[in-house]
């Protein structure tokens, strides 16, 4: 089947890619100034000589550069990416505990922006000259220039000071109770702030994005026959239109994955939600390069992920696609 | 017999960037009855979609009616809520457009969007909707219904396409049905073949059709009544055959000079020299005077057109009639 | 660079044949640019920060290194917006810092630009094996998060304002090539390139002198945006704590002060303000020269 050999050649296609990631890193230790040994122990990782001498003899910095890529690419197929001397635990146990509440606030995110984003490009759409859709063109040129960083420390600001509603820090509060509703309750309201202001960049963009698409959709010759079958306005734009819309859409998400896992990352270490962003933080006050690149390794693993779920709704929205086009 | 629908006096009129009013369509009329064909003629920007488009009242943004009435069975269709309009689109109007490649929507089964009309005017439940669906895919003669039903647009031909916007036009039951240049998208083959096809289903159903077209030889196979328009004023009009056999305005003339089998019958290219072609365009909006419209390129005009308005829509036989200043020594 | 350095001229010369009768391409944008009105508020805003950066140190003389209080003063006559953790003046840090950010940000679009042109032309240029070997580095790049990238480039070669701007560069110009690609592929089939070919042009001469004029437009859109998001990663890395120590800027004030948000706002709140408004009136530039130089899709936007 058709569908089966292109999602394998996908796969195949992606572990190529981390392949070269993989190679990518090795490069980057021994272009790096300073020795090899520095970088794979962590500068400020307190690596003593002993410990030195043993990870010169472990990853073969004696034998010549294929040989160590090899030594280097038999570890990490083992699951071996090195050890944090700053956290004194393995790096592949450190990013699992971490990976999953970035994944966490950065799915939520997603899901808000492109809720939210397409909702307003189409109600900007339906009266592309209207207060609404100038008040969305205005927030999403408002939203695609702050720092996300900087709203973030806007928004710990008001809520952290002004008007303490909501959380600003951490994942739960310690006094709440570790199970049951009242922890799902307690986790939400923390994710607010963080998703929110994650969520923020994206809305802007994927309402413009829709916006513009919706006034095509809805200017197409297909609109016209959907209104001239005697079909209800919802629809219209809600199914003839909306599906239109949407494809670009799926198609700029999957493209962006990347800045999303990065833009997750800055916005952890405002609101100190326990993922990722707090790890690199630390590992780059502390030189801490195995850590590092094994996130740099672990966000291309995801955006992969990502770019093989985009192919596959792309695929399920667009049957052009699915059953090829004639 | 009352007509289905009466078109009365129609004005149509596109509002400009600073807000005035340049006219479309000026005082248009004409009817049609239950199981009849009227056509109307043109070339492109004579006004013929934007009639069409009014009596569905899904006239693009900058366009307005600005006077007449459009009736169907003596109800003011302009004048009804936009709820009521979209219980009568599809079911009591229903329009078949000209490019079928674009007026599907790729990304939903043909049999979806036929089933669609029938959910929404006949209340059908799914089962019963597919049903249904292939018997309107059978009537509209694609084979293979069964198959069909789960086919995308885009795997289809530009003639099944437009055989799958009949079905859809036709799921209402409606009782009147506007076709705009059906076939203008389709191979000269194909084109015999769907203007059959909607003269058979015309016969089953006793659908009124409006048949939009700039080919009189279509006209004159399927219309019973025809009426020309030219820089959106009506300017000839009357019964089909009668038109078509003695065209009385210069324009119609024209009209019937560039259609070679009509005007030459089954003769060798080499005859084809003297097929006419009408010098000049159509004037664009807002260049139209209050003149006769076709003034400038009129190989008849006279010194007496030139200092006259546009002359009025008057009878020279029954069922027959022309808006031309010399239309009696035109006709003889 | 050098492509884009030759092709200025050419662009006039190749497409405005009756130079004397018609006014030049460039000439007829920068008219329609001025009717943009987010492009001229754009403009306006964007000369005002530049002016600022320029002639600030004129009028507030004040050395953003220097300790000139206390830490965390508020904003008063003797430092105007307060001062930082360590008591160094905000208003002056606003002035110098702009001056590293935009330099970073036009520096390190620039170096994306000139890989992503490079990278494009010759893939859209050449297809089959060049184009499959390029496109494929290019997706190499496309799964790397470009912050995340930069990233471990500064940590491993040095928190320099340098190795920061060229780490920008290199991340991020993959859509930069994507585009000229795009482009370049349009371009290519087109009759007036194919008669070029005929006539005996060289592969040299059709790349840069018909086709990479043509290819332009879409390509000093990305690249008007490309500063505003380059200065967005200055302050993203810097927020990270990978700034430059030694050269105050923008995001380096954001990055230092971040902790104390809530005992000083303003070291925190002017220097974001201002990366707000340096992009935001760079992105309402780029719709301005899009507008002007893409009249088709000016009705969309």
């Amino acid at each position: 089947m058709a569908f089966v050999t292109h999602f394998l050649r996908q796969i195949v296609n992606a572990l190529a890619l981390l392949l070269a990631v993989l190679v990518l890193n090795f490069c980057l230790i021994h272009l790096a100034p300073g020795d090899p040994v520095q970088v794979i122990a962590g500068e400020m990782g307190g690596a003593s000589a002993e410990v030195v001498a043993a990870l010169r003899a472990k990853y073969g910095l004696d034998h010549s550069l294929p040989e160590q890529l090899a030594t280097y690419l038999g570890k990490v197929a083992t699951g071996d990416f090195g050890y944090s001397y700053y956290f004194n635990q393995p790096v592949l146990e450190l990013i699992a505990q971490r990976l999953p509440a970035t994944l966490y606030l950065a799915l939520c995110a997603l899901v808000l922006a492109v809720l939210i984003g397409t909702l307003l490009g189409v109600i900007s759409a339906r009266r592309p000259n209207g207060i609404v859709s100038h008040a969305v063109t205005l927030f999403s040129l408002a939203g695609y220039a702050a720092p996300i960083f900087w709203t973030g420390l806007m928004l710990l600001l008001l809520f952290g000071s002004i008007w303490p509603v909501l959380p600003v820090a951490g994942m739960n509060d310690v006094v709440h109770p570790r199970q049951g509703l009242a922890h799902a309750i307690d986790v939400m309201r923390h994710l607010v702030l963080p998703s929110l202001t994650l969520a923020l960049v994206f809305i802007a963009q994927y309402s413009r994005l829709a916006r513009v698409n919706m006034i095509d959709a809805l200017s197409a010759d297909y609109v016209r026959t959907a209104r001239a079958k005697g079909l209800p306005e919802w629809i219209v734009v809600g199914k003839h239109a909306l599906r239109n819309t949407l494809i670009p859409i799926v198609t700029v998400v999957g493209h962006q994955f990347g800045n999303l896992f990065a833009g997750a990352v800055l916005v952890e270490t405002v609101f100190s939600w326990p993922g990722m962003g707090r790890l690199v933080f630390d590992s780059i006050l502390r030189r801490d390069y195995p850590t590092l690149m094994a996130v740099l390794f672990f966000s291309a693993v995801m955006v992969m992920v990502a770019n093989i779920i985009t192919d596959l709704v792309y695929r399920l929205i667009d049957p052009r696609i699915r059953t090829g086009q004639s | 017999m009352s007509a289905l629908l009466k078109v009365e006096n129609l004005s149509v009129g596109m509002r400009g960037s600073t807000g005035e009013v340049v006219p479309v369509l000026e005082n248009l009329s004409f009817s049609v009855e239950a199981g009849r064909t009227m056509a109307l003629v043109g070339e492109s920007g004579c006004g013929k979609s934007m009639t069409a488009l009014a009596i569905m009242r899904l006239l693009p943004e900058d366009f307005v009616v600005t006077g007449g009435r459009i009736l169907l069975e003596d109800e003011d269709i302009l004048s009804a809520s936009p709820k009521r309009m979209r219980s009568l689109r599809g079911n009591g109007i229903s329009m078949i457009f000209q490019e079928p490649m674009t007026a599907l929507n790729p990304l939903f089964t043909v049999g979806d969007q036929i089933a669609e009309v029938l959910r929404w005017h006949c209340r059908a439940g799914s089962a019963e909707a597919e049903e249904q669906v292939i018997a309107l895919l059978r009537a509209v003669q694609i084979p293979a219904p069964e198959q069909r039903v789960k086919a995308y647009p885009h795997q289809l031909s530009g003639g099944m396409r437009q055989r799958v916007m009949i079905a859809m036009a036709l799921a209402g039951r409606p009782k009147l049905l506007i076709a705009d240049e059906p076939t203008t998208a389709l191979d000269v083959t194909v084109q015999a073949q769907i203007f059959n096809l909607l003269a058979d289903l015309q016969q089953e159903t006793k659908t009124a059709i409006v048949l939009i077209t700039h080919d009189l030889g279509a006209v004159a196979e399927l219309a019973d009544k025809v009426s020309v328009l030219y820089a959106g004023r009506c300017i000839e009009s009357g019964d089909a055959d009668s038109v078509v056999r003695h065209p009385c305005h210069p324009y119609t003339r024209g009209l019937l000079g560039c259609v070679p089998h009509l005007k030459l019958g089954w003769r060798s290219p080499q005859a084809w020299s003297d097929l006419a072609e009408i010098p000049g365009m159509v004037p664009p909006l807002g260049a139209r005077g209050p003149d006769c419209a076709f003034l400038a390129r009129c190989r008849d005009a006279s010194e007496l057109c030139r200092s006259r308005l546009q002359p009025a829509l008057e009878p020279i036989a029954d069922d027959h009639a022309v808006s031309c200043w010399r239309k009696s020594e035109l006709a003889a | 660079m050098t492509t884009l350095e030759t092709s200025t001229p050419l662009t006039v010369e190749s497409s405005g044949q009756p130079a004397r009768r018609a006014a030049s391409p460039g000439r007829v944008a920068f008219r329609q640019f001025l009717r943009s009105p987010s492009g001229v508020c754009g403009a306006c805003l964007l000369i005002v920060i530049i002016l600022g950066t320029a002639i600030g140190p004129v009028v507030y003389p004040v050395d953003p290194l220097d300790l000139v209080g206390g830490p965390f003063t508020p904003p008063s006559a003797d430092a105007w917006l307060g001062t930082d953790y360590l008591g160094r003046d905000v208003l002056a840090g606003l002035i110098y810092g702009g001056r590293a950010s935009l330099a970073v940000g036009a520096v390190a679009a620039l170096i994306t630009i000139a890989i992503g042109l490079t990278v494009g032309a010759l893939a859209g240029f050449f297809g089959g094996a060049i184009d499959a070997a390029l496109v494929k580095i290019t997706e190499f790049f496309q799964i790397l998060p470009p912050l995340l990238f930069a990233m471990v480039l500064v940590t491993l070669f040095g928190q320099k304002l340098t190795t920061i701007t060229l780490a920008i560069g290199a991340v991020s110009w993959t859509s930069a090539a994507r585009l000229t690609r795009a482009e370049f592929m349009r371009l290519r089939n087109l009759d007036f390139v194919k008669a070029s070919r005929a006539a005996g042009a060289g592969d040299a001469y059709l790349m840069l002198r018909v086709l990479l004029p043509n290819a332009l437009p879409p390509v000093i859109v990305s690249a008007t945006l490309a500063i505003g998001v380059a200065i967005l990663f200055e302050g993203g890395l810097s927020f990270l704590g990978l700034g430059d120590p030694n050269t105050m800027s923008w995001g380096l004030m954001l990055g230092q002060n971040r902790n104390y948000v809530l005992d000083a706002w303003w070291a925190v709140i002017f220097p974001g303000t201002a990366i707000f408004l340096a992009v935001l009136s760079i992105s309402l530039v780029g719709d301005g020269v899009n507008d002007a130089i893409n009249p088709r899709l000016r009705r969309r936007m």
